[in-house]
């Protein structure tokens, strides 16, 4: 069979002449509708007009990164992305105030960018085929670890995780904590003698599973 | 003993007694380890083109980026440059600190131990040598020790970032992740004190206009560590 045929259903790709993976492809998706999800959200929040002058540039900046996600993981799928979900940032209305109180935006903002961070470094072994791919994942991966440990750290928290502890996010939120606690890292079986420290130092993966938990509530809508 | 408590000169190979494969192999010698590894890698399950790779990699002394132990030695030399530095600026602290910021440098410090205690134990006699550190040209202030700060954590969070597509076993993959963005979270804290509520912690100065941070080659991240080591560190294969 001719390579044309073969690839005839597979996906273009914007990074280079390759098609990309199916497995990538589906990564990609998954990323997408979280960046779109952030994406939202930062542009909604910023143009709110909710926001204390002191903290604004550190969420339009956040906005701004957000957005050139979504742009480039969009053009990198072209027509394999999928649609942009609708959302309901309230989740059905326990967050009634989060485009009008900005405690509530920030604590929302910092469980999204806690989440982001877990669910590419979940994504990223499948990515390993298609270093390209990897590589630009690796890149945004680390731009959410900085969101997140700047809102934390503007919300009183600290920039880092440090047991499993949600600190004063709602109960709701605890699913994006969960795990991170873990000090097993494939070899490293022996406790260190600070042990808070030691998770700290290590952040978790999340599953695609686990993440769209997360999120759920927050898809649909409107 | 903590390796709090060791000389800047690092425990020598003996120093540690568990190593990537488990915890209970404490052969000093190439011999000793090689006949260890062979049953423990056929214990967990570890492929066997990895397992050619520990034997072939035993008693180097060069950063070799033929395989994954040659990035693992890579990552393990910057967090002991990184664990090193905290140590250095934690135990005299510049006394124009702001009060909370030394607790910052301490967690921060703290994370690159386990980090480095983290490849240490990882790699047992498969780690090279990391030549001493010099922190000479550090000014001792609060402004000089936050820019060193904000210089090795942005460095570091490249160099991962750089390195990312070089593992070959999806596994140091995953740990990469679980570490860079740690390293991440002290950039955006480093920067955030130096300027506070700004838009420096993910800053146009390393963040590109697609919203990427910065991914440096090897070559590049070594040349830029090189002041700080006192000796050259040794690369192959790159």
């Amino acid at each position: 069979m001719p390579n044309d045929m073969l690839f005839r259903n597979e996906p273009k790709r914007l990074l280079g002449e390759a098609r990309l993976r199916r497995d990538t492809v589906d990564v990609l998706n998954f990323a997408l509708v979280l960046e779109e999800l952030e994406a939202e959200f930062y542009t909604r929040g910023v143009s709110a007009n909710m926001l204390p002058d002191d903290v604004k540039p550190v969420f339009d900046q956040i906005r701004k990164h957000e957005v050139a996600h979504v742009a480039f993981i969009r053009g990198a799928l072209g027509g394999d992305a999928v649609a942009k979900p609708t959302f309901d940032f309230t989740a059905g209305g326990m967050f009634a105030d989060v485009f009008s109180n900005p405690q509530t935006f920030m604590m929302l903002a910092e469980a999204f960018e806690d989440t982001g961070v877990r669910a590419y470094k979940g994504q990223a072994a499948t990515l390993m085929p298609d270093p390209t791919v990897l590589e630009a994942a690796l890149k945004i991966h680390s731009v959410e670890a900085r969101h997140a440990a700047e809102v934390r750290r503007i919300r009183g928290q600290k920039g880092w995780i440090s047991g499993s502890s949600r600190g004063d996010l709602p109960a709701a939120a605890q699913k994006v904590y969960d795990g991170e606690s873990n000090t097993f890292h494939f070899i490293l079986a022996k406790p260190s003698s600070q042990k808070l420290g030691l998770s700290e130092a290590f952040d978790e993966p999340l599953t695609k599973g686990q993440v769209l938990e997360i999120v759920r509530p927050f898809l649909g809508g409107r | 003993m903590d390796d709090q408590m060791r000389p800047a000169g690092e425990a020598g190979p003996s120093g540690s007694s568990e190593g990537i494969l488990g915890g209970a192999w404490g052969g000093s010698t190439r011999r000793d380890f090689m006949r260890t590894a062979i049953a423990a890698g056929v214990a967990i399950g570890i492929p066997m083109t990895l397992q050619g790779c520990v034997l072939g990699a035993a008693g180097r002394k060069k950063l070799d980026f033929g395989d994954d132990f040659g990035v693992l030695n890579y990552a393990y030399a910057l967090e002991t440059l990184e664990a090193d530095f905290y140590k250095h600026v934690t135990q005299n602290p510049p006394s124009d600190l702001k009060p909370g910021e030394l607790q910052v440098l301490r967690d921060i410090g703290a994370h690159e131990k386990e980090h480095q205690r983290f490849f240490k134990r990882a790699l047992n006699v498969l780690r090279i040598e990391i030549p001493d550190r010099d922190f000479s040209s550090i000014v001792m202030t609060r402004d000089g020790v936050l820019g060193a700060a904000k210089t090795f954590e942005d460095l570091g969070v490249a160099a991962y970032n750089g390195a990312g597509s070089r593992v070959k076993l999806a596994e140091f993959l995953t740990i990469a992740g679980k570490i860079v963005s740690v390293e991440a979270r002290h950039a955006a804290a480093i920067r955030d004190l130096i300027e506070p509520n700004s838009r420096s912690f993910a800053g146009d100065d390393v963040i590109d206009a697609m919203g990427m941070d910065r991914a440096m080659q090897p070559a590049e991240v070594l040349e830029r560590a090189q002041p700080f080591f006192r000796g050259r560190l040794k690369v192959a294969n790159l």
